[in-house]
């Protein structure tokens, strides 16, 4: 089957990491926000772990597309 | 194996409170346009009721190994492993150290080669070719029943949980999940189903990793976690000497053999449900490869599933930590709200749906496999075999389609049942039980004993199923005081012969009964009876009779019997290191 999985994966994590990597940036201050045990807003940390995992999924399905 | 959470609408009287925001309603409706419009892209690749039903054997091997993990990554994991990991600690390790591993590595060098080289399309269809038509029926049908209705209590724990947490009308989260998962089933079949799996595999391990590091934080690190607890909680085997020394009520013998060998071999090796997922890769040696693949992250998901059980426990232990697992309105402690509370506790907005998306994906993916088993079995081992036979393709094609479209609608069905009809779930997972737990010793004797024959695996399995039924009328999940009665589901209906310390060393025990009481008569009646089958017919269905597969040229990390043994060796060290 002609269907790369890692695409969808790739656009779903980055999407997930940027919509929290914003909104981490816009609420930064808020300290509703906070995890309040950690006494942070982990938001951005947590977008950019997800947005590193997205992209790196698509930069291997394009890596399999040229094989 | 099958069990669904049981979340009662009035289930908690100090249910977690969980407001959602627009970001976390973004990332859930992102989740759900991406799944649908997998299904829209896979629909161009099916063009045949095979493609539809079975992938067309063509799905890659890290794709089905992780949908080999994912297919049992529904609520009950989720939601029920939590529960576990707070009720009894480090010792809910066991369902997967001991009750999946062995299971998993077995399937995959002993009992794929015959799945798979035999072109059966099916569980039910090997035992057609294996035995007979009869036994091939028996099971096909007992199947297609357990689907459905572990479908329907899969969505009806979903709208409960969603109505309890978030207040969302119950018809509306039915209706809302039962659409989406058809859209992309209905789409893509069984592939729909596996993409999604494996999407939903990343989906809960990022989307509860935050929870698990927090919570640790929280505690002052693992060691903190550990010396909250109490030492019985804290060891998965020192307190197994005797039932009455471990919070599970479960003795070493029973927790080896009736988890580690009867019900997890039963279930690992012989539900459609999981083995569909190898039966879909492109070769033999990548169905062979997939239940390892799916072995290794198995082996590491307790630290996803059972910690925050664990987190919950000590947390509630720890003074001033403003925590406490719920309370039901019983008065008895909610167990099953644990990961919902742990997320109200510590996720803020973001992570919040980027978790809540996460649990809601789990209950719909454990309905879509539920769903592509159920369509596989109806159209190729009951339609094909009973009803229509010597139609097109695409005329199966069809009727796999309608039999998608009716495993939802039955499965909506059982959800309602389920919320209207007091115990019936109870009711249904008993009786499924009884027809599982002797299921295993039929598949081993079928596959490493020529002799055995239809009419000895029919009676076995129906000799085996009742002997089930006797050993629940005569065992109590409890020790009973003098002219004390319990309810008849819970056992000791005929008397309390059998008292065990709780419901799981009971149901251990069943299995391990059901099942000698199987192997055994299976055995006698083959002897008493002719074979219908000759070697010839038996060639790639039974082990003595099959050419073994050369593994000489493959690198030593593709073989299956090498990786299965370091992943076993693993295991081995991971029961030890928690001892």
């Amino acid at each position: 089957m002609n269907f790369d999985l890692r695409l969808p994966i790739g656009i779903l994590f980055s999407l997930f990491g940027l919509i929290l990597t914003v909104f981490g940036w816009f609420t930064r201050n808020d300290t509703e926000m906070y995890v309040k045990s950690l006494g942070k807003n982990v938001n951005i940390e947590w977008g950019i772990v997800l947005l590193v995992f997205g992209v790196f999924m698509l930069f291997l399905a394009k890596r399999g597309k040229k094989a | 194996m099958t069990g669904i959470p049981s979340i009662s609408l009035l289930a908690a009287a100090a249910a977690p409170k969980i407001d959602l925001h627009t970001v976390d309603y973004l990332i859930l409706l992102v989740y759900i346009l991406v799944v649908v419009g997998i299904g829209f892209v896979l629909k161009k690749h099916v063009k045949s009721a095979s493609d539809f039903l079975t992938s067309g054997r063509s799905i890659p091997v890290w794709v089905t190994g992780l949908a080999f993990l994912s297919a049992n990554l529904g609520a009950q994991e989720v939601i029920g492993m939590a529960a576990s990991g707070a009720k009894y600690g480090i010792m809910t390790s066991h369902f997967y150290w001991v009750g999946a591993i062995p299971a998993m590595i077995f399937l995959a060098v002993f009992m794929m080669p015959f799945y798979y080289g035999s072109r059966a399309r099916s569980v039910p269809e090997y035992l057609k070719l294996r035995f007979d038509e009869k036994t091939r029926g028996l099971n096909a049908i007992s199947f297609a029943l357990m689907t459905v209705a572990s479908s329907g209590a899969s969505l009806h724990a979903l709208a409960a949980l969603l109505h309890l947490l978030l207040k969302w009308d119950y018809n509306f989260s039915l209706i809302v999940s039962s659409v989406v998962v058809l859209a992309y089933v209905l789409k893509g079949g069984l592939s729909s189903a596996i993409y999604t799996e494996v999407l939903q595999f990343f989906l809960i391990v990022l989307g509860f990793a935050p929870l698990v590091i927090i919570g640790l934080n929280d505690l002052g690190g693992w060691s903190g976690m550990m010396s909250a607890m109490k030492p019985e909680y804290a060891h998965s085997w020192k307190y197994m000497g005797t039932a009455t020394a471990n919070p599970m009520g479960v003795e070493w013998f029973g927790m080896v053999f009736g988890l580690g060998f009867v019900l997890s071999f039963g279930y690992w090796c012989t539900d459609f449900l999981v083995v569909q997922r190898a039966m879909a890769a492109k070769t033999m040696g990548d169905a062979r490869r997939t239940p390892i693949i799916g072995a290794i992250p198995k082996m590491l998901f307790p630290i996803i599933v059972i910690v925050p059980g664990m987190i919950a426990l000590a947390l509630a232990a720890k003074a001033g930590s403003n925590y406490g697992i719920p309370v039901g309105v019983t008065g008895e402690t909610d167990y099953n709200l644990v990961i919902p509370s742990l997320i109200a506790h510590y996720l803020p907005t973001g992570m919040l749906g980027l978790a809540l998306t996460a649990l809601m994906a789990s209950f719909m993916s454990g309905m879509a496999g539920n769903v592509t088993a159920f369509n596989t079995v109806w159209t190729y081992d009951i339609y094909q075999s009973y009803i229509g036979k010597g139609k097109s393709d695409a005329h199966y094609m069809w009727m796999a389609k309608f039999a998608t479209v009716a495993g939802i609608v039955i499965s909506i069905a059982f959800a309602y049942v389920a919320k209207n009809v007091d115990n019936i779930m109870d009711f249904l997972q008993l009786v499924f039980g009884f027809v599982n737990a002797p299921v295993f010793a039929t598949f081993l004797l079928g596959m490493f004993w020529k002799r055995a024959t239809g009419h000895g695996a029919f009676y076995g399995l129906l000799v085996g199923t009742v002997a089930a039924m006797i050993f629940h009328g005569m065992s109590s999940p409890k020790i009973l005081e003098v002219g004390e009665t319990i309810y008849w589901i819970k056992g000791a209906w005929i008397n309390s012969h059998f008292q065990f310390t709780s419901s799981m060393a009971q149901n251990f025990w069943l299995a391990i009964v059901a099942w000698s009481v199987c192997f055994v008569v299976t055995i006698v009646i083959s002897l008493f009876t002719t074979r219908t089958k000759t070697d010839a017919e038996l060639k790639g269905l039974v082990y003595s009779l099959t050419d073994k597969l050369k593994e000489e040229g493959e690198p030593l990390w593709m073989r299956p019997a090498v990786v299965g043994s370091v992943v076993l060796l693993i295991a081995v060290a991971l029961n030890i290191i928690f001892w």
